[in-house]
């Protein structure tokens, strides 16, 4: 059934006590700063805001609920720890203006979480200060351009993208002032060299690359790859989304790597999902240390301290208000001191025994893999093409239809040049019965569509809404409830 | 099989072309091209006078699943796009090669259109890219 908005639940009076607003409230900001009418809020009981918060919190498909095995994206249980830890009172009450000399305990965890990911990842140095991935890989395009222009190199103008990357590498390129030029993705899923060794130039600022890519493969000739841009004077980005398959075991900063963005909140297990908050730490090699994002933290004797322009005159600048999402650094700090340098490579080693695992089952099971001569990653791409064509069922009815099955469907239709695919990321944090479950779930799909083709194409039948009309959603935007428009 | 009408010039880049008796072209995605981007939901076409080469990106079309670029089959002046898809993108679900045309060119070199495929070799290009 569904669920009624909470303005719905609105009545005209109704007051939660302990939440209202005092009649009498001193506000001595100018009068032209004033709001000349009252906000629309919702007038409800607090019983009711508990009802409803909680009937939807019950409606929720979350990693706290089920296998949730979303490729590209490291949708990771977050340890109970990080969370408690991250909320002990010293941190929870600090204030971002306070003194540096009352949050030296904080501001030692976010140096050694610099020191600790400069580590992981084999660069020079890291920031801590970008919001989320996306400004991540902005502020890692960023530097690259500052880098090129400290150096009066003012011709570069094309950051290159493989074609299977995420839809936010060219974004970022585009949105740093590059033009993107695509470089196609060879038959057994690595980049295709010569045409990149043909797109390369004086004109290239840089490249932007996944490594595990999003086809689910390490490419074998990143060195090769490193050389051909570097010779001809361009950076490599790493884009961090699938560093959970190599943790501890190969530092992009060893591949070649100038700059990395991390997704805190996939590989390092912070809360993730729903919008945020974030963290898409950067790390940085020789070249482009002096142009990090600020502020960083830096130690002088036993001393913290917060660097600033001065100490980088050259930096990008500032990226928020203070630094980055101080309670999410904080959860990945606790991940990682829990993981230690031997849990780190178990991560690695868990998760890509997990999708090969998955990955071998659902082979056995007569399901196509788009690369089967390759090993998986941290994840796989099953094509679901001759199912398509025999039994008239999608890629996206299979995954409406797990979700009746009790899974969180995977990535779908992502890599766009893997036909009617799905993108498989189980994590190392799944049992082997939840990964043999989601393979008899599979099964059991195909199975009906043999039988019944329409009743997949109607799933799914079990959740508070059916099949959502996608179409309609993207071409009637209708995002913003108002009391006149209902009955 | 997606349907590929015999009169048509194909791209390798899944566009259409119909050459018109007054030496214009009409451009347009194919029926494979609709089929496996789904349904669209927004068209963006190119500005009415704008100059492009063969193979620039002159417009996107964006589905559910994705955004493609458009990639000029041919190189010349746009003289005309179907604004009715600005309300009716789904136009080009339902008939790629006729109402749901994209743009109208003028091509600066109509030996350019020699160096599409013709039906048969298209129909070929979509076996062996399957």
């Amino acid at each position: 059934m569904s669920e009624k908005l909470i303005f719905e639940h609105s009545r005209s009076g109704r007051r939660a006590s302990a939440q209202a607003p005092l009649a009498e409230t001193a506000v001595d900001l100018p009068a032209k700063f004033l709001r000349g009418s009252p906000p629309l809020l919702p007038e409800v009981s607090e019983l009711q805001t508990v009802r409803h918060y909680t009937r939807l919190s019950q409606k929720n498909f979350s990693i706290d609920t089920h296998f949730y095995p979303l490729g590209s994206c490291t949708m990771k249980y977050n340890p109970r720890a990080c969370n408690q830890l991250a909320m002990l009172p010293g941190f929870l009450s600090r204030h971002p203006l306070g003194p540096e000399s009352h949050g030296q305990g904080f501001l030692s965890c976010m140096f050694e979480l610099q020191e600790m990911l400069r580590g992981v990842t084999g660069m020079r140095a890291v920031s801590l200060t970008p919001m989320a991935g996306a400004q991540g890989e902005f502020a890692g395009v960023a530097m690259i351009r500052a880098y090129h222009q400290a150096r009066d190199d003012n011709d570069r103008n094309e950051i290159l993208v493989p074609d299977a990357a995420h839809g936010t590498n060219p974004a970022t390129a585009t949105m740093c002032g590059y033009s993107v030029r695509e470089i196609p993705t060879g038959k057994d899923g690595d980049v295709d060299l010569e045409a990149l060794k043909a797109a390369v130039g004086p004109h290239t600022a840089g490249i932007m690359l996944t490594n595990p890519s999003t086809v689910g493969v390490f490419d074998r000739k990143i060195r090769e790859m490193s050389r051909i841009v570097h010779d001809a004077g361009g950076l490599l980005y790493y884009d961090g989304a699938n560093l959970n398959a190599i943790l501890g075991k190969v530092a992009p900063g060893d591949m070649g790597f100038d700059v990395i963005h991390m997704n805190l909140h996939k590989t390092f297990s912070t809360p993730h999902g729903g919008g945020g908050p974030g963290s898409g730490a950067v790390g940085v090699g020789d070249r482009l240390k002096e142009f990090l994002p600020l502020p960083v933290v830096g130690k002088e004797g036993d001393r913290y301290r917060w660097l600033d322009e001065k100490d980088l005159p050259q930096s990008i600048g500032r990226l928020s208000a203070f630094m980055g999402n101080a309670g999410v650094l904080l959860r990945a700090y606790v991940y990682i001191r829990l993981l230690g340098r031997e849990g780190m490579e178990r991560v690695s080693e868990n998760a890509t025994l997990g999708a090969n695992y998955l990955m071998k089952r659902l082979q056995d099971a007569g399901f196509t893999l788009a690369y089967p001569e390759r090993r998986a990653s941290h994840e796989l791409i099953v094509t679901l093409q001759k199912e398509k064509n025999e039994l008239g069922v999608t890629a996206m009815d299979f995954a409406k239809c797990l979700l009746d099955h009790g899974f969180h469907a995977p990535t779908t239709y992502f890599p766009l040049l893997v036909p009617e695919c799905l993108l498989i990321e189980p994590t190392e944090s799944e049992a082997k019965e939840d990964l043999d479950g989601f393979v008899e779930a599979m099964i059991a799909i195909r199975e009906q569509a043999k039988a019944d083709p329409e009743k997949v194409k109607g799933a799914p039948y079990t959740l508070p809404v059916r099949r959502l009309d996608d179409v309609r959603a993207a071409r009637q935007l209708d995002l913003r409830w108002q009391p006149d428009t209902q009955d | 099989m997606s349907n590929v009408p015999g009169d048509l010039k194909y791209s390798s880049d899944h566009e259409w072309v119909r050459l018109q008796d007054d030496g214009s072209a009409v451009v347009g995605i194919t029926d494979h091209a609709q089929g496996a981007l789904g349904d669209l939901v927004f068209v963006e076409a190119p500005e009415v006078g704008s100059v492009v080469a063969s193979g620039d990106a002159f417009g996107v079309v964006e589905s559910v699943k994705a955004a493609s670029d458009l990639l000029s089959p041919v190189g010349g002046e746009v003289l005309e796009v179907n604004s009715a898809l600005d309300d009716t993108p789904e136009m080009v679900n339902t008939d790629p090669y006729g109402d749901g045309w994209l743009v109208r060119m003028q091509p600066s070199d109509a030996s350019e259109l020699d160096s599409l495929m013709d039906a048969a070799a298209y129909e070929q290009f979509l076996e062996d890219v399957d």
